[in-house]
């Protein structure tokens, strides 16, 4: 029965490891290869851990893989989201596809904030005004200066 | 180091030569990758499958302390991920 559970969990393991190689292989955009790289690894170690912690059947050995299950799941999120913050930033483009850019002109690139809709952070309107930058630059009641 | 009973060995056997194809691919990302953070990425993603090894490697061999490998590797690699963001962001901005 115990055996069995681990052979599963090993399978399901390996081939969400393997499918997120592939994944990082064929995506076309660094933001899409994040998040492949980021979930599909995460499911596959935890569901390696649950192969280990059954094959052991040890009390020991169950929380210390319960502890990698939470670490990663834990601080896979966060890795995901600070290097796509830093891919953006930097200014790495997205893919031939992707279409709406909610977050084009949105961000002050000198400080790193996000700032209003516009490149002009000084007449700031509500960020709800309009979806895409450029409907907010061209429908909102804009102050000619 | 015992080998697990019978049925168990060959199917980690297979897991641990899957793993090491994902990581060739992996490999392949980090050397063509076009950006930096696509490296970034792949770093990341080589660490956890390293992780995977070491745990398909600790029920082949029957070896429990190899989980503290585990552990280890995924702190080290969150940390790494989290320095490489935020060097590489205060790099670009000025």
């Amino acid at each position: 029965m115990s055996e069995m559970v681990v052979t599963v969990a090993v399978v399901l393991g390996t081939v969400f490891g393997l499918l997120s190689a592939v994944g990082i292989l064929r995506m076309p955009d660094v933001y899409i290869r994040l998040q492949v790289a980021s979930k599909a690894s995460s499911l596959g170690i935890a569901l390696l851990m649950v192969g280990v912690a059954a094959h052991f059947g040890r009390l020991d050995v169950t929380i210390r893989a319960l502890l990698v299950v939470v670490f990663l799941f834990l601080t896979a999120p966060v890795a995901a989201h600070l290097i796509g913050r830093a891919a953006y930033l930097m200014g790495v483009p997205l893919a031939e596809g992707s279409k709406p850019d909610d977050l084009a002109g949105r961000y002050d690139r000198a400080t790193g904030e996000l700032a209003g809709p516009g490149p002009d952070p000084e007449r700031a309107e509500p960020v709800r005004k309009g979806l895409r930058s450029d409907e907010a630059t061209s429908g909102g009641p804009t102050v000619s200066s | 180091m015992n080998i697990a009973d019978g049925v168990l060995d060959p199917i980690i056997g297979a897991a641990l030569l899957a793993m090491a194809i994902s990581l060739i691919i992996t490999f392949y990302r980090i050397v063509r990758g076009p950006s930096l953070m696509d490296r970034v990425v792949a770093l990341e993603l080589t660490a956890s499958l390293v992780a995977g090894i070491v745990a398909i490697y600790a029920i082949g061999t029957d070896e429990p302390a190899l989980i503290d490998v585990a552990i280890a590797l995924a702190l080290v690699a969150f940390l790494s991920a989290v320095a490489f963001a935020h060097y590489a962001e205060r790099t670009t901005q000025r």
